[in-house]
């Protein structure tokens, strides 16, 4: 540090990078970007390895009744009207020779869940135990199954008996298993875990658990939709984009490729012709798609609440799609109880291999320290706009010490013009994250919509009302905006900025990535002296709901279902509405985080381009 | 061993094979012993001026020494009366099986050997070196440590006490010791850990790792089972290794203590490729001091070996409801132990009076009733002495084969079980639940935790609630634990009220251990022990309170003082807790490297922000100086 405590040096230093500091932001950012872009191009990644030496080779062998109980299942569900039937799978578990408990729980929405139908939820799960021969209860792994309405999920519940009765007969267990059928799938789920650990954080209403089996090393989650099954997908995307350990998944491709069981991520099958243009695509794509679903926060499957519980999980689903090449329920079997097996040989919890990665395809990852560098290098473009500002803000002070004796000129703007915007920013914050929810009976009485479009609507509103903001703000001032006021301003708020997006990306990568690269550039280059109505149109267009637009956008057109510029807007309210739902919930932190941090960070910047 | 017939010359064999074993030890034993001699002489002035009695004393233990010379040296040359008569008379061993159709169609089967010693060798000071029945090496461990009890158990599984109802005898799973020591020991601790060192030996167990920091002195929940009213419980240690595993090393050296071995008698099913291909095995050693007959003019030792297992319908039984010694143990039974006085088989018929549950075959037109864990129940039992028992094929191979379902089973009257909440790794939240599913007696337990100091309690947290109020324990004994030396010990006295659920909760925070405390794999957890609950359950039926009656031996282990309840012990499941872990591979120390390195760029970066830095002028030479003062009287501008 020799080179900064040298003032002469350090003179030439900052001059060097104040002069340069647009082109380096911009290298930065470009370079920034195409480094992420780069993680998929396989040359750059590593292939996948099992780095848990418990797992090691397993002989297993399993369920052809898997079919036939499914059938049953669904008889007995059409039966109870498409509700759980409880005493029959009760019934079916004890004859299995599990110890078998019920839970039941209740819960009241928020505002009414249109995409699921459902506002006053109340179900029951069942689980069995298995309580394995000489364990002192201290262990357990569950495997889950939710029981939906219609007969989307009758092969999976049907599958889990099987595997029930199968492994009740086998002398290898080490740690008890617990076998789940969950109704209303997150929410049973949620319901399940909070007794199980006796905490209640999103004020569920359920009964405490009569059975317990110690602590809970991993859990699988199955979804089978039908009764031909061409592939198996592994989701592994959980709340606030949690991952669970990478052997999870060393662990389920292992056993696919071993009995030959056609796997996908993302729905994507991997491709060998990374060399081409067409392979590099996909395995973009399988990664985007990967980064916008963890991005989001929200759990992709049952496994998704586990995670919170420092549970390993993955949900397994199959999919009925390549039409050519089919996959018997005994295979499953076979593959579900491979994977099992492996786990009941566990030692230790997993935790040897990565927490932090992203899957270009199920046989290659990258990990924390690759990817975090191109994140690294959006972020160090704030830090390098704020540390010009700080040399021009200091800049006067040192003119004025050398030279004339000038009377006493404002040493900075006084700190209310500061703090000012900041409160009222955060204040506009508050209010998105707190009316909507509360207002929505007032919205329901004066407007004539339902009660989920009010609470969406209501969110629109204030995130648009915030605009109007700065012409208010500066009224409230009881000075001019001064040339040096947004400069500070400018300067907290990019600090600010990189210190929130910094922390989110440590957390949830996806969600930093993203928020950084659509409001890096605006936030880098924003002044008060520009056009006016150009630059506002620009940062709107990369304001935090905008950028919530686009990925919706980007999301369906990787998933191959694009659509419409309307369709997308409807798709856009529904997500609104399921973020607010997901936090009061499970306790997913993307709305919150958008609505108390970023969207405030936005808005301060929204000030400085009206600052007069 | 060919000699099986010929009771008493076995019995020689087998102790001059036991001191040919323990020869080498004897030299060093005896070694310890005489410094322990040099020291009771030293200590005999103090006692003269209590008793007075140093004279008698002193010939006392000259004749003690001089009987055992007598007796090594007749041991050689004769054989019968190496004992006095009457003593030699009633050394007796009593062997038993126990088999139990259990409602869930598992089968439990309870193995009791009771060996009787007709010595009281602590109480006269005198030596013993003459064993007949008894094994050498406990009772050397006996008297070496001047142990008044101990009780011992090994176990793999946890009792199921909502399937399979009350065990005979209970135990956690792992090893748990309990010692008490006689009350002249003077450095209690010192004992404790050489006995454990000695036992772990002899047991082939890692009864080793048993410290300070997981032994704890309960004031209430260990009482003596044998004679004697002690109540000081500086002389008790209780501990408890819940990571032990049990298995087949284990078992032979407890098969070794036998006086058979596993040669004849019932042991001969003690095969372990069938005793652990079950749901839950346990075996455990009592020993205690018990009075002879009824008056109890004379004291005797009594080492009891348990061994407890269940087998799984579903597992070993092919999915066949059947059972029979055959297939529980891969043997047959074709004769007692010669050496027993008693050797019997008794199967539990009580809910099958008329043969509807299961038929079991051969018959038996013995019936026996024992009043067991506060029920009357019905056995048939097969007298291994008589050679009827055998029939013509010179074997017994008892047959049980299932009808009909099990049916439900009454609820046990008690009932506890534990477990962690909460999430994340600061904090958590011990509960343990106490059922009492009474219909309307009201009884106190008293419940022992012993948790280890990496979990520190926050007992301002504990609540005990039952039927959603505030219960207040009427004793509440805490000890807190002090980091690395000692764990918490929290006793407490809970009036459960009728059919109800009590709630103990207690929070603690987790402990961040050094590095080098970690266990080589501490991403499995770290175990915390049962917690112990004790209490007197009121009883259906009238308990029989005549202790020394010829009962069977699995209803007389736990002496019963009053007719209208009976004692019973609960363990609860052992905790698998996560304490913060570093993460031992290269990434930590990637941390290690990241951290110094942020340490060092704050330091400098720290100095840059809040200094000033500004050119130093250097300072003018002497001749300038001296010249500038010159110039300033002459008021010239000066030099620079």
């Amino acid at each position: 540090m020799g080179l900064l405590s040298d003032p002469s040096r350090r003179k030439v230093l900052t001059g060097l990078l104040t002069r340069l500091n647009t082109p380096i932001c911009i290298v930065c950012y470009l370079a920034g970007i195409v480094w992420f872009m780069g993680l998929a191009f396989e040359p750059f990644t590593l292939r996948t390895y099992m780095s848990e030496n418990a797992m090691g080779s397993t002989m297993v062998s399993s369920g052809e009744r898997a079919l036939s109980l499914a059938k049953e299942f669904d008889a007995h569900k059409r039966q109870a009207y498409d509700g759980m039937p409880v005493e029959w799978l009760v019934k079916a578990m004890q004859s299995r020779g599990l110890e078998v408990f019920t839970q039941s729980f209740s819960r009241k929405l928020p505002f009414p869940d249109e995409n699921k139908e459902r506002y006053m939820v109340r179900g029951t799960n069942v689980y069995g135990i298995l309580r394995a021969p000489r364990a002192p209860r201290t262990e357990a792994l569950v495997i889950s199954a939710p029981c939906s309405p219609g007969d989307s999920n009758n092969q999976a519940v049907g599958l889990l008996l099987a595997l029930a009765q199968y492994f009740r007969n086998q002398v290898y267990w080490a740690k008890d298993i617990i076998f789940l059928v969950n109704e209303h799938d997150l929410m049973g789920t949620q319901a399940w875990l909070e007794a199980y650990h006796h905490t209640n954080i999103t004020g569920m209403e359920y009964s405490p658990l009569q059975g317990r089996a110690g602590s809970i090393q991993a859990a699988l989650s199955l979804e089978l939709s039908s009764d031909v099954i061409t592939s198996l997908d592994l989701i592994l995307e959980g709340l606030n984009g949690q991952l669970p350990n990478l052997d999870l998944a060393n662990l389920f491709y292992a056993f696919c490729q071993k009995l030959g069981v056609l796997c996908t991520i993302q729905g994507k099958l991997q491709r060998n012709d990374w060399d081409t243009a067409e392979g590099y695509t996909h395995a973009a794509q399988t990664m985007m798609l990967m980064v916008l679903k963890q991005a989001c926060g929200r759990s992709w499957g049952d496994h998704g609440l586990f995670l919170r519980y420092h549970i390993e999980a993955a949900s397994v689903r199959g999919i009925n799609s390549f039409r050519h090449y089919k996959t018997d329920a005994a295979t499953i079997g076979r593959l579900l109880e491979g994977m099992v097996r492996k786990l009941n040989n566990l030692l230790e919890r997993l935790h040897q291999s990565y927490f932090f990665y992203l899957l270009p395809s199920l046989s290659r990852f990258v990990s924390i320290g690759c990817y975090m560098l191109a994140f690294g290098l959006l972020v160090v473009i704030l830090l390098l706009r704020a540390l010009d500002l700080w040399v021009h803000l200091g800049a006067p002070a040192l003119a004025a010490v050398e030279g004339v004796t000038e009377a006493q000129q404002p040493s900075g703007p006084g700190v209310l013009t500061v703090l000012t915007p900041v409160v009222i920013s955060h204040l506009t914050g508050v209010a998105l994250y707190l009316l909507p929810v509360h207002l929505q009976e007032m919205a329901v009485e004066h407007f004539p919509v339902s009660e989920t479009e009010a609470v969406v609507l209501t969110a629109v509103a204030i995130y648009t009302a915030g605009l109007a903001l700065p012409h208010n703000t500066q009224r409230l001032l009881s000075g001019e905006g001064t040339e040096q006021g947004w400069k500070v301003l400018k300067l907290t708020a990019l600090l600010y900025l990189a210190v929130l997006l910094g922390c989110t990306a440590l957390i949830n990568f996806s969600l930093g990535f993203i928020l950084a690269v659509t409001l890096v550039p605006i936030t880098a280059s924003m002044t008060p002296h520009m056009p006016k109505a150009l630059s506002a149109l620009v940062m709107v267009l990369l304001s935090p709901a905008f950028t919530v637009l686009y990925c919706v956008f980007i999301y369906q057109e990787l998933i191959e279902a694009p659509v419409s510029v309307s369709e997308g807007w409807m798709l856009f309210l529904s997500v609104i509405s399921q973020g607010i739902l997901d936090h009061a919930l499970y306790g997913s932190l993307v709305y919150p985080l958008l609505a108390l941090f970023i969207y405030p960070c936005w808005l301060m910047f929204w000030n400085i381009l009206f600052w007069s | 061993m060919a000699a099986h017939r010929c009771g008493l010359s076995l019995v020689f064999i087998l102790i001059f094979s036991s001191l040919a074993c323990h020869s080498s030890c004897d030299s060093l034993e005896n070694a310890n012993e005489d410094t322990e001699e040099k020291q009771s002489v030293s200590d005999t002035p103090r006692e003269v001026n209590s008793d007075g009695s140093i004279a008698a004393e002193d010939l006392n233990e000259r004749r003690g020494r001089s009987t055992d010379a007598e007796l090594d040296r007749r041991d050689g040359t004769r054989t019968s009366e190496a004992l006095t008569p009457a003593a030699a008379a009633r050394d007796e061993f009593q062997e038993e099986l126990v088999i139990r159709p259990l409602h869930s169609g598992d089968i439990y089967a309870s193995f009791q050997f009771r060996t009787l010693w007709d010595t009281d060798f602590l109480q006269e000071g005198q030596k013993v070196s003459h064993y007949r029945l008894f094994p050498k090496s406990l009772g050397q461990v006996l008297s070496k440590f001047s142990v008044r009890e101990l009780h011992i158990s090994f176990t793999q599984g946890f009792w199921r006490t909502m399937q399979w109802g009350q065990p005979f005898i209970p135990s956690p799973p792992g090893a748990e010791l309990w010692v008490w020591f006689h009350d002249t020991v003077s450095d209690v601790d010192g004992n404790w850990k050489e006995l454990t060192n000695v036992l772990s030996g002899i047991f082939c167990a890692s009864l080793n790792f048993i410290d300070l920091t997981n032994t704890v002195q309960p004031s209430a929940s260990f009482k003596p089972l044998g004679l004697g009213n002690a109540t000081d419980h500086r002389f008790l240690r209780y501990a408890t290794l819940p990571r032990e595993i049990v298995c087949t090393e284990n078992l032979t050296p407890w098969k070794k203590l036998l006086p058979c071995g596993s040669k004849a008698g019932l042991a001969v099913l003690l095969k372990s490729e069938k005793l652990f291909h079950s749901s839950f095995h346990s075996q455990a050693v009592h020993i205690r001091p018990v009075c002879q007959d009824e008056q109890c003019t004379s004291k005797a030792w009594e080492l009891r070996q348990t061994l407890n297992v269940v087998f799984d319908l579903y597992t070993a039984g092919q999915g066949k409801k059947e059972w029979s010694l055959f297939k529980m143990f891969s043997r047959t039974l074709t004769e007692a132990c010669p050496l027993a006085t008693s050797s019997k088989v008794y199967v539990d018929i009580t809910d099958n009076p008329e043969g509807e549950l299961f038929e079991l075959s051969p018959a038996t037109p013995l019936l026996s009733q024992a009043v067991v864990l506060g029920d009357r129940r019905t056995y048939s039992v097969f007298d291994l002495t008589r050679a009827e028992t055998f029939g013509q094929l010179r074997s017994l191979n008892l047959l049980l084969r299932w009808k009909g379902d099990g049916g439900e089973m009454l609820r046990p009257l008690l009932h506890a079980e534990r477990y962690v909440a909460g999430f994340g790794l600061q904090t958590g939240e011990i509960h343990t639940v106490i059922y009492n599913n009474h219909p309307y007696r009201a009884f106190p337990v008293l419940l022992m935790d012993s948790v280890p100091w990496y979990l520190q309690l926050y007992i301002h947290t504990l609540t005990v609630t039952s039927k959603s109020r505030d219960n207040k324990p009427s004793y509440i004994h805490y000890q807190p634990a002090k980091d690395r030396h000692r764990p918490h010990l929290l006793e407490m006295l809970i009036q459960l009220p009728p059919h109800s659920m009590t709630e103990v909760t207690v929070q603690f925070e987790r402990a961040l251990l050094k590095w080098t405390e970690y266990t080589p794999d501490p991403n499995h957890g770290f175990y915390v022990g049962s917690s112990v609950v004790s209490a007197l359950v009121p009883s259906m039926v009238a308990m029989n309170t005549n202790f020394t009656q010829d009962q069977p031996l699995f209803s007389s282990f736990v002496p019963v003082k009053e007719e209208s309840s009976y004692f019973v012990r609960v363990y609860t499941e052992p905790l698998l807790v996560n304490l913060p872990t570093p993460d031992f591979s290269m990434p930590y120390n990637v941390i290690c490297l990241t951290c110094t390195v942020v340490a060092v760029g704050y330091g400098s970066f720290y100095n840059l922000l809040t200094r000033t830095f500004q050119v130093d002028e250097p300072s003018l030479p002497l001749a300038k100086r001296l010249a500038n003062l010159i110039r300033r009287i002459r008021g010239v501008p000066l030099l620079t």
